[in-house]
């Protein structure tokens, strides 16, 4: 991106609330940026490591849950709930990490998918916990002092904080010997090996960084919506993460953050263009027509085009 | 820094890949390892850089058991190898394989990066510039930003050289680095095994092409049926009568 699009996108960004002034449109676009999060850390492992984790909603679930039950059920301020979110979540990032250590390729899928399972029917059987799928009503919204950042406008600002963080977070790591390191396990494992990458190292310590990322996601969004169900589990979540990652381009920066945008954005926009029963469908098809005419993603293609044009 | 390997047996299932071989490898010296396809070469260099974990026998480096380590811990200890089949990072640039043969050179933690220390930028550029230097060693000097598998066969094989390179061994082992080359990138490739020879690094080398292996070598070690049936100087070597037999009788392999 050259240095004027980045300043315009910045300042398009910090403005955003004055000139979309609709709440409706506001809440499309922090649901987008609580995804852009949950995006930039499910391409940690699938862009820059290789290993496809489908258990993703888990982390997202786990951060939901410490959040909500922490203000909840202990009465603590949320902000550090929130940070115990993500060092809970980071710590399951370990534990997975650990438990898929010499798994690779659809055997370290299946150990995520079964983590995220084990997860969810806990979530639902262990009532004097969770409430079960009642779920858990009332949690608070965050407050700066004596702003409590209830409204749109102000949780916006804290979804777009957490998105830079995120992103400032996966950027350091990515272009460093760390993310070199990743990239070396997706590339070419027994070759990264034998130049001294300890891959299993590395591989839990993505796993740890994009779980704990997940993790701020669940927590932002227990925050904003105020209610947490088992729902959060969804396998949906997870597919819905995966689309966006493989639709912007995995394993580019900025990939993951378009896609999430997008595809926050297109189911609300199908469903002000057309009827209910050709939503899903619209959907599936712009999909396929994407994947189609751009496999690698958005990002790395507008990138071809531009070294195009510019040789 | 001596490699000893002694009384090396690996069976995979019922058969004997290695039966018990022993064989030493002398600091600052180039050594070839040879035999017909199946003697168990590539067997015993996925032995000693801890791909393979041995039946029985012993592997030291400097001293020190080389037995159970990971590769990569076995590459911080000096040893680095290379593969019998083109092994590179394919979608990468030919700068960046090389900049991850450096991981060991470089020292940033987690940590560090995620606070984006300063002094970090100054280590990527010292990085940068030990990469590009290689690379020129190597002769890819103009290929510094193609991807890699993009690249013809041979210089796919000059960047893995490079790769290994980055890693500072102190032994490296070549696993058929002629293989698939043309005569003039053979020349290319027996030349810069010299000159890494002559940068203080000990060369342990297995090769089929017979003029490649007497003209570098200073020691060679012929396998058979995963023993050991000679050592010595090349010279000694061609005129081995077990060794002329194994070659042209048993097998019949090209020479």
């Amino acid at each position: 991106m050259t240095r004027a699009a980045r300043v315009l996108g910045a300042l398009l960004a910090l403005t955003l609330p004055f000139w979309l002034q609709n709440p409706y449109y506001l809440h499309v676009v922090i649901m987008a940026g609580i995804f852009g999060v949950l995006s930039l850390s499910l391409n940690l492992l699938l862009g820059y490591t290789g290993q496809l984790s489908l258990g993703h909603a888990a982390f997202f679930g786990i951060g939901a849950y410490t959040s909500a039950l922490l203000t909840l059920s202990l009465a603590w301020p949320v902000w550090p709930a929130m940070l115990a979110a993500v060092a809970l979540t980071a710590l399951s990032g370990w534990i997975i990490g650990r438990l898929a250590l010499k798994l690779r390729g659809a055997y370290f899928v299946l150990v995520t998918i079964s983590f995220a399972g084990v997860v969810s029917l806990v979530s639902v059987n262990w009532m004097e916990l969770t409430n079960g799928p009642l779920g858990l009503p009332g949690v608070p919204a965050p407050a700066l002092g004596p702003w409590s950042l209830r409204t749109k406008t102000a949780y916006y600002y804290l979804v777009l904080a957490a998105v830079a963080l995120s992103y400032l977070v996966c950027a350091r790591l990515v272009n460093s010997r760390i993310g070199r390191a990743f990239l070396a396990l997706r590339e070419n494992e027994p070759l990264a090996e034998s130049v001294g990458v300890d891959v299993t190292h590395y591989l839990v310590l993505a796993a740890v960084v994009s779980a704990g990322l997940a993790g701020l996601g669940g927590s932002l969004y227990a925050h904003y919506t105020r209610f947490v169900s088992p729902e959060v589990f969804l396998f949906t979540y997870t597919v819905t993460m995966v689309i966006m990652v493989v639709a912007g381009g995995k394993g580019t920066l900025a990939g993951p953050l378009v896609g999430a945008l997008l595809f926050t954005a297109l189911p609300e926009a199908l469903r002000l263009a057309t009827s209910w029963q050709w939503q899903m469908l619209a959907y599936g098809v712009l999909l396929l027509l994407l994947v189609y005419f751009l496999p690698r993603g958005i990002v790395p293609a507008l990138r071809g085009l531009r070294g195009r044009r510019a040789s | 820094m001596t490699l000893a390997v002694r009384d090396l047996a690996v069976q995979f299932g019922g058969v004997a890949a290695l039966g018990g071989v022993s064989f030493e490898v002398r600091p600052g010296t180039i050594t070839s390892v040879i035999g017909p396809n199946g003697s168990g070469k590539t067997t015993a260099f996925n032995a000693i850089t801890g791909y393979l974990r041995p039946t029985r026998g012993a592997i030291t480096y400097d001293g020190a058991s080389l037995a159970g380590l990971r590769p990569s811990a076995i590459a911080r200890r000096g040893v680095v190898r290379t593969f019998q089949k083109t092994s590179v990072f394919p979608t990468l640039s030919v700068a960046d394989n090389v900049m991850i043969g450096l991981h060991l050179s470089g020292t940033a933690g987690v940590v560090a990066v995620l606070l984006g220390r300063r002094r970090l930028g100054e280590e990527e550029r010292r990085l940068a510039a030990e990469a590009d230097a290689l690379v020129e060693l190597v002769g890819l000097g103009h290929r510094r930003g193609e991807v890699a598998s993009g690249l013809p066969y041979g210089e796919q094989r000059l960047v893995e050289l490079a790769v290994a390179l980055a890693a500072r061994p102190r032994l490296l082992l070549l696993d058929e680095p002629g293989a698939g080359m043309t005569g003039a990138e053979k020349a290319t490739v027996s030349a810069l095994i010299r000159t890494i020879r002559g940068r203080g690094i000990t060369v342990l080398l297995v090769e089929h092409d017979m003029r490649m292996v007497m003209g570098i070598s200073d020691t060679v070690v012929v396998l058979h049926h995963g023993r050991v049936i000679a050592e010595g100087p090349p010279a000694a070597i061609q005129a081995h009568p077990e060794v002329i037999r194994a070659y042209l009788g048993a097998t019949g392999e090209r020479a």
